[in-house]
């Protein structure tokens, strides 16, 4: 605690909350207080939420519509911003380099493009309901003549394109917001279905034993045993091709924690086979409660804290997953955007190697990664406040 | 093998009979989980228990003890037997054929308290929802006098009534051994069975909690099983004592009588080594060869013959019944009568040696006939006085 800082007031302060608290904290409390000194856990879940409020505002941080094709802005390299009088962009000319036949763009500084925030651009509907209009930042359109076939050293309408663009000339940027709905969500619903399916499981063949517990640690034997890829594969061929994208993405989600509710089911099944031999069970038995009572007050209570450090550990693996399905093409269909579909711009090394940026959505799946780690570790350490 | 253990105790004194109770557990081997063998951890126990009083059942680990006392609470269902429960409202019960719900309605009258007071508490309660549960399932109060009726418990028992908000993190092993008693008294129950109350608490809280017992039992007018493997904490508790081993009572007597008296073999090699920190009680314990069998495979006949020192041919073939050897004395021996076995001795017959005779004691003891190594595992040191 804080002794040496702060007067002495303050002190006594402090060791009077503490001793108030002594002894009347729950377990929760004692959990709370324990992740929150770990700084990497902290930082773990401020970055995350972070990222899920970009999500959720997707449309009004993205300058350009996800979608809009723009064919003149094929490739586009990362815009400059620079500062005149604010942030502004450079203008850009575009060339054709004629040995490699593809377009090269060079920036004309001479005449600048302020970054307008809060402006006008293409409507959206916020959170899908709020019809609108203004975006976080953009550059406002110039009047440019649409029909214009660029030529050579021509200028070209200035484009805020943070993050380039790619072969369809649509804005990295603006997709990978867009992705990350999927790619952030597609995780989150995954675990909870499969946290429900193994919570349930888990706990049933935990407490019951016997034969439900053998005919269901086989299924989970088996299902183990299958390869995944080649499974996910299989399942997400079998959906049909013509299907909404929100239903695409129901079934994907359905699919992913098809695989994950085993591990979590196994981990539950441990700990219910600890707290069913505890005494306390044995006094509520003797009490006259029921094994339904049983389950819910004793052994569910007891593994929540365990179901969810190790839900929050299966997540970046769901996401994980999703990625590697639609990086291969069996996940999310176009026009659906998630950081996957993103990626499978970036197969082959030649683009790699001329576009880099392409490979963003990448860096993106890394971080959330990492910050689901970070955030799972604070979660274990929490959980045992004893240890 | 039934034995009529109740010969010429009054029926109406009697809370609870346990006859011929087994439990075994399978032993499950190979790919399919075939039952390959049985641990017969409870083999045949008989006695019974009489209102108001404790009974302390001892024995060495393992021996089946906590079983029994579980099996009685259908915390384990118990493999053949009968269990016969003296309920103050239903009469009569065979607690072992109950169905569900008369279970649930006779389960109040028998409670437990446990060894371990941290596995004994749920975590993730505080103590004042812990010692409410009973109430809670029974629907017995509800609201404000379900807070009374805990404040009141947690009193009788010792702690504060404002320890209810807490959470049994923030108590001692002794304090969380109260609030496992209070939890047992809430439904006040006619029979608690203690499952080694004291064996996880250190000396000076064993005492209190002792204590704490045998007033609750005068108040509340409880019986006890009272289940444990230290002789001395027996002897102060119990009103009478039955020994068990491997499975099955040897013997079954007044605690008096059974420490000074006893008609086992067995009984006498455990009484013997209870270790008496008094310097002129310098004996040497009947030492058994061997160890204790496995529950799994016990031998043939008496399950005590391969370490008895008494064992005659008629051990090995015939497992001898629990028998009434002298009134009120059960002992399961084919010699009960005729051997003369050494209990523990009376204070008044130890004889108190001056400083002098014990130098001369010594003296003869370094100087006699004794091979130097024969008798050194016994670890007696032998100090010159001088």
């Amino acid at each position: 605690m804080a002794v040496q800082a702060g007067s002495a007031d303050d002190t006594r302060a402090v060791a009077k909350k503490d001793k108030q608290d002594a002894g009347q904290m729950s377990q929760r409390q004692l959990m709370f207080r324990r992740f929150k000194q770990s700084k990497l856990a902290v930082f773990g879940l401020i970055v995350l939420f972070l990222m899920y409020l970009m999500a959720a505002f997707s449309s009004f941080l993205a300058p350009y519509d996800y979608d809009a094709i723009d064919s003149s802005s094929s490739y586009k390299a990362p815009t400059k911003v620079v500062w005149a009088g604010g942030p502004a962009v450079c203008g850009e000319v575009q060339t054709l380099d004629e040995v490699n036949l593809e377009w090269k763009y060079a920036n004309d500084c001479t005449k600048t493009y302020p970054i307008q925030f809060f402006n006008r651009s293409y409507p959206y509907k916020l959170f899908g309901l709020i019809p609108t209009n203004i975006h976080l930042f953009g550059v406002p359109q110039q009047p440019a003549d649409a029909n214009a076939v660029p030529t050579e050293g021509q200028a070209r309408p200035a484009k805020l394109y943070l993050l380039g663009g790619d072969k369809e000339g649509r804005d990295v940027f603006s997709r990978m917001l867009q992705g990350s709905r999927v790619s952030l969500t597609v995780g989150l619903v995954g675990v909870i279905f499969a946290t429900v399916l193994g919570s349930i499981l888990g706990t049933a063949s935990g407490y019951f034993g016997g034969a439900i517990d053998n005919v269901m640690q086989r299924v989970i034997e088996l299902i183990g045993s299958i390869p995944t890829i080649p499974l996910w594969a299989a399942l997400a061929a079998a959906l049909p091709g013509n299907i909404s994208v929100v239903r695409r993405y129901f079934f994907i989600t359905l699919i992913l924690s098809l695989i994950a509710w085993t591990g979590l089911a196994r981990q539950v099944r441990g700990k219910v086979l600890s707290y069913r031999t505890a005494d306390y069970t044995s006094a509520a038995r003797a009490a006259g409660g029921s094994h339904m009572r049983v389950i819910l007050t004793h052994m569910v209570p007891n593994a929540m804290s365990h179901i969810i450090v190790v839900a929050a550990l299966a997540v970046p693996a769901t996401i994980l997953a999703e990625t590697t399905l639609s990086f291969l093409g069996f996940g999310m269909q176009a026009p659906a955007v998630s950081w996957g579909t993103l990626l499978q711009d970036a197969q082959s090394i030649a683009v790699v190697t001329r576009y880099p940026w392409l490979l963003l959505p990448g860096v993106a799946v890394v971080l959330a990664l990492v910050c689901y780690q970070f955030l799972g570790d604070g979660l274990r350490d929490a959980a045992d406040p004893y240890g | 093998m039934t034995v009529e253990s109740t010969s010429n105790v009054n029926e109406d004194e009697i809370l609870l009979e346990v006859k011929n109770l087994k439990k075994h557990f399978p032993i499950k081997g190979g790919l399919m989980r075939r039952v390959v063998g049985e641990v017969k951890a409870v083999d045949g126990v008989n006695f019974f228990i009489k209102k108001g009083e404790t009974l302390g059942l001892v024995g060495e680990s393992g021996c089946g003890k906590s079983t029994t006392g579980r099996a009685i609470l259908r915390l384990h269902e118990p493999t053949d037997g009968e269990i016969i429960f003296h309920d103050p409202k239903l009469g009569k019960v065979h607690i072992e054929e109950l169905n569900a719900k008369d279970l649930k309605r006779v389960r109040p009258n028998m409670q437990i308290i446990f060894q371990d007071p941290f596995s004994s508490l749920d975590p993730r309660m505080t103590v004042g929802r812990i010692v409410a549960e009973p109430l809670v399932i029974n629907n017995v109060v509800k609201g404000r006098a379900l807070r009374d009726r805990v404040a009141e418990l947690l009193t009788v028992v010792g702690l504060r009534p404002e320890h209810a908000t807490r959470y049994p993190h923030a108590f001692s092993g002794g304090q969380r051994q109260r609030i496992g008693i209070a939890r047992a008294l809430a439904l006040n129950p006619e029979l608690v069975i203690c499952d080694e109350p004291v064996s996880a608490l250190d000396v000076s809280v064993q005492a209190q909690v002792l204590n704490l017992l045998e007033d609750l039992q005068e108040q509340f007018n409880l019986t006890y099983l009272f289940v444990a493997h230290d002789l001395s904490v027996v002897e102060h508790i119990s009103d009478r004592v039955a020994v068990m081993y491997v499975g099955y009572l040897v013997e079954m007597a007044d605690t008096e009588d059974l420490y000074y008296n006893p008609q086992h073999p067995y009984t006498e090699a455990l009484l013997a080594a209870i270790p008496k920190p008094d310097p002129r009680n310098r004996h040497r314990p009947v030492r058994l060869p061997g160890d204790v069998p496995s529950p799994a495979n016990p031998p043939t006949g008496c399950y005590f013959h391969p370490r008895c020192p008494y064992a005659q041919d008629v051990c090995v073939t015939e497992r001898p019944p629990l028998r009434e050897v002298v009134p009120n004395h059960w002992s399961a021996c084919h010699f009960s009568e005729e051997l003369n076995l050494k209990g523990v001795p009376r204070l008044n017959e130890i004889p108190v040696t001056t400083a002098p005779s014990a130098a001369d004691a010594n003296r003869l003891q370094v100087e006699g006939t004794e091979p130097p190594h024969s008798g050194s595992s016994n670890g007696e040191v032998t100090v010159s006085l001088q």
